[in-house]
């Protein structure tokens, strides 16, 4: 289960919702394309340490999974935890979850 | 100065050959045994026979499986080749077998691809500069 602030960290920086929107117009990416992705169509003049960097956040939020496949790894987009933002102000108050945070 | 040569290396000589020449299109110019099994085996384009030559190399230096693993493992192309119509490129090879790592993706006067040369690479394709 992941804690409710890996998501709203992972959130909160524009550059990893950039990456978050391009996955979701098309899961299943190597590293190589979603740099070349955040450099030529958005043209964000980030290096691929830092784009490694952002994608762990975002992994460790369970916003992103990784597969192998033979000798490539590619990333997908994961919208369950976003499930856990969703629901714990939108749902009737017999079923609120506990807060997380004091 | 000008380039004339460039290099990628590949598992298998004469898998290469065939994929370069049969599956890519290109055409053989040099093929020289160079000792043991080893060949100097050159590729270029149809369109320019006297344009630079790809050379097929052989992977046998240890650094080679590391360094292309890695490379590989995020997706990283080791060469880029000019095509007319990605998108046309891309439907011919996957005809053929061929595996693509990216599908076309047009980003402003750009369209590129990914796909492996079944010989240890990933080769990317671009819509050539106007």
């Amino acid at each position: 289960m992941v804690v409710a602030d890996d998501i709203f960290k992972a959130l909160a920086d524009p550059t990893r919702r950039t990456i978050l929107d391009e996955l979701a117009e098309k899961s299943g990416q190597t590293l190589f394309e979603i740099c070349s992705r955040l450099s030529m169509k958005h043209r964000l003049g980030i290096s691929r340490q830092a784009v490694s960097q952002h994608l762990a956040v975002l992994e460790a939020a369970g916003l992103v999974g990784t597969r192998r496949e033979g000798r490539y790894k590619f990333h997908d987009l994961n919208t369950a935890p976003l499930r856990q933002i969703a629901e714990r102000w939108l749902v009737s108050d017999t079923s609120r979850p506990e807060e997380s945070t004091p | 100065m000008k380039i004339h040569l460039t290099s990628v290396f590949v598992d298998d000589q004469a898998k290469a050959e065939h994929f370069y020449t049969e599956i890519l299109g290109f055409v053989k110019k040099h093929d020289v045994p160079v000792g043991g099994e080893d060949r100097w085996l050159t590729v270029v384009s149809p369109d320019e026979p006297d344009g630079t030559e790809l050379l097929l190399e052989p992977a046998g230096h240890p650094a080679v499986k590391t360094y292309r693993d890695a490379l590989v493992g995020d997706g990283i192309p080791l060469a880029q080749f000019a095509v007319d119509d990605v998108n046309a490129e891309y439907e011919r090879l996957r005809g053929l077998g061929v595996r693509f790592t990216q599908e076309p993706l047009e980003m402003g006067p750009v369209t590129t691809a990914v796909f492996d040369d079944t010989c240890g690479n990933l080769i990317q394709i671009a819509t050539k500069p106007q």
